[in-house]
């Protein structure tokens, strides 16, 4: 390949895990949600502003759902939170007792 | 007590140092040789001197040891095992009380266990195996400045291996180009950019204006992307004093890491700057030139995966590991061996890992496994199966020798690495099925089909050279 052919590569803002791949389809975000709960860790759903996206802290949707292993129960929350906040990115994180860190973290619904 | 009597001559060591009855202490440091000896030696006085030698003994009897206990004081040859597959060679286990060694310097341990031993004339051949350090010893080490938790959540990353690179060229650049390299690749979606360990302060780059020109890459980076990135700034120095003003300094420009060469640099160096770590919140990443020189021949040597405890207790977030698939040595099963050894709190003796004691780790955090060294995008499946999330993988030529240059072979890499996380969480066998999984993501990313294209045909095949002993 010449260089004349090379593309130009634009810079992306992205969201840290699976930033870099194509918005998940719902049953893809089920998927992973499975991954959470199959891995015993909690699941989490926090929200923020697009514009204080790079801060550590986003806000907490409710309280972590400690020992949920209904999937659907998940998914109902994080419609609910989407209803609440439309204009905010949406996470899902799954926390790990035993690492003490997140397992998992991804944006389920960015806003704008 | 019975009152000793001085006898000058020379004894045979296993008199004193050949224990087949003694059950070890949880407080010993125990530790595993591969011994090679002269032909006709027999086994335990072999073993004995090698107790005797890495302890308290020498080649005399002299009468100062009678002012003393050394029954308290002495290793203990206390185990002999087959080699299996090997006729010529035994392992020796010895036992060495705590009293031994000063509390947390692994520099004083190495100085005892393969100090003058190794050029003991009755040995052919030597190698330190492993080591089991007592929790006791441990409690005396601070280990990682921040470790596998610490880092995820100071750099934001859950979920995923981090992504990085070491930059290239790895000598010549100019202090504003290799910032360049550095932008180009954080911006296009690494995690974090290293310094080639042979870049310190030549005289076409000296570390100053490397850390300024590197930092505001840094920065730029960040704001762009809006992820959280990292470089690793190599403060390896002559000598101390102009190591800590680096690391000084590369705190100074907002750079959340540091890296330090902790086998060239030496043991105390690399204590003295984990230290320095802990107390300003910088976190730090260990590369480990001159390893091979000490763990590869099967018989002579320290294996790595006691230098890879070591620096666990010496303090590292991160340490090279080999890449099991790369251009680099590193046979699978005892890779992993070594890689449980940085990460886990406790490791259960598993000789087809290589692991030859229970290690229990008390509270030392956790270190990052680095896989790093001739990897390219075709690997990515391999390499996420092998290393797990606690790893850093490091593309360098497979970032930086894409044809449309270091952003886009960031974002290919990026693009893979997700791909590979997503199909091994939705369940699938992302070894198997690596072909499909990245042919996939290669449609919606130019710069990851153009990447599978450009190194489809490169292969390290060849035979590992230290392989674990079996029949």
């Amino acid at each position: 390949m010449s260089m004349y052919e090379a593309g130009d590569y634009q810079t992306q803002h992205t969201l840290e895990t699976f930033g870099f791949l194509p918005k998940l389809t719902p049953e893809e975000i089920q998927e992973q949600i499975a991954y959470i709960l199959a891995n015993g860790w909690s699941p989490a759903i926090e929200h923020e502003d697009p514009r204080r996206a790079t801060d550590h802290y986003w806000t907490m949707w409710k309280l972590p759902f400690f020992g949920e292993t209904n999937l659907q129960s998940v998914l109902d929350e994080l419609e609910a939170c989407r209803r609440s906040y439309p204009d905010h990115h949406i996470r899902l994180l799954g926390y790990d007792s035993y690492a003490q860190t997140q397992g998992h973290s991804f944006v389920v619904f960015e806003g704008r | 007590m019975a009152a000793n009597t001085y006898q000058a001559g020379v004894k045979e060591y296993r008199d004193k140092y050949w224990t087949p009855d003694y059950v070890p202490l949880d407080t010993d440091l125990l530790a595993c040789f591969k011994v090679t000896g002269q032909p006709d030696v027999p086994r335990e006085e072999v073993a004995a001197a090698v107790a005797a030698e890495s302890s308290t003994g020498t080649w005399s009897t002299v009468w100062s040891e009678l002012l003393t206990d050394l029954e308290f004081y002495k290793g203990r040859a206390y185990r002999i095992e087959d080699v299996p597959g090997d006729s010529e060679s035994f392992y020796a286990f010895i036992a060495y009380p705590l009293d031994l060694f000063e509390e947390g310097s692994i520099t004083n341990v190495l100085t005892s266990l393969v100090g003058n031993v190794f050029g003991f004339k009755a040995l052919k051949h030597l190698r330190l195996e492993d080591i089991r350090f007592p929790i006791a010893y441990i409690k005396t080490c601070m280990g990682p400045p921040g470790g596998i938790q610490v880092e995820r959540d100071r750099l934001n990353k859950y979920g995923r291996p981090l992504l990085g690179a070491t930059i290239k060229p790895k000598l010549g650049l100019s202090a504003k180009n290799y910032g360049r390299a550095v932008y180009e690749c954080l911006r296009g979606g690494l995690d974090l950019t290293k310094d080639d360990e042979n870049v310190n302060s030549q005289p076409f780059m000296r570390w100053r204006d490397r850390f300024e020109f590197v930092g505001e890459a840094i920065q730029k980076a960040q704001q762009e992307t809006g992820e959280r990135k990292g470089h690793y700034l190599n403060v390896t120095a002559p000598d101390p004093e102009q190591m800590y003003e680096r690391a000084e300094f590369a705190k100074e420009v907002g750079s959340p890491i540091i890296m330090h060469d902790f086998l060239t640099g030496g043991f105390t160096a690399n204590t003295g700057l984990a230290k320095w770590c802990r107390k300003n919140g910088m976190l730090l990443h260990i590369h480990r030139a001159m390893h091979a020189v000490i763990d590869r021949h099967p018989k002579h040597g320290i294996h790595y995966r006691v230098l890879a405890k070591c620096l666990r207790l010496s303090g590292g977030d991160q340490l090279h590991t080999g890449t099991v698939v790369g251009k680099l040595e590193g046979d699978r099963n005892s890779t992993l061996g070594f890689v449980d050894q940085l990460r886990e709190s406790f490791i259960p003796e598993d000789r087809s890992r290589g692991n030859f004691f229970d290690q229990d780790w008390g509270s030392i955090p956790g270190v990052f496994a680095v896989a790093s060294g001739g990897i390219h995008v075709w690997h990515m499946p391999a390499l996420v199966a092998i290393f797990g999330d606690d790893s850093c993988l490091q593309f360098g030529g497979g970032t930086q020798g894409h044809p449309w240059g270091n952003a886009a072979g960031a974002a290919a890499n990026r693009v893979a690495l997700e791909a590979c996380v997503k199909a091994r969480n939705q369940g699938r066998e992302i070894e198997k099925e690596a072909r499909d999984i990245l042919t996939d993501a290669s449609k919606t990313s130019p710069e990851l089909a153009i990447a599978l294209e450009t190194w489809k045909e490169i292969k390290f095949e060849f035979e590992t050279v230290d392989k674990l002993d079996v029949g």
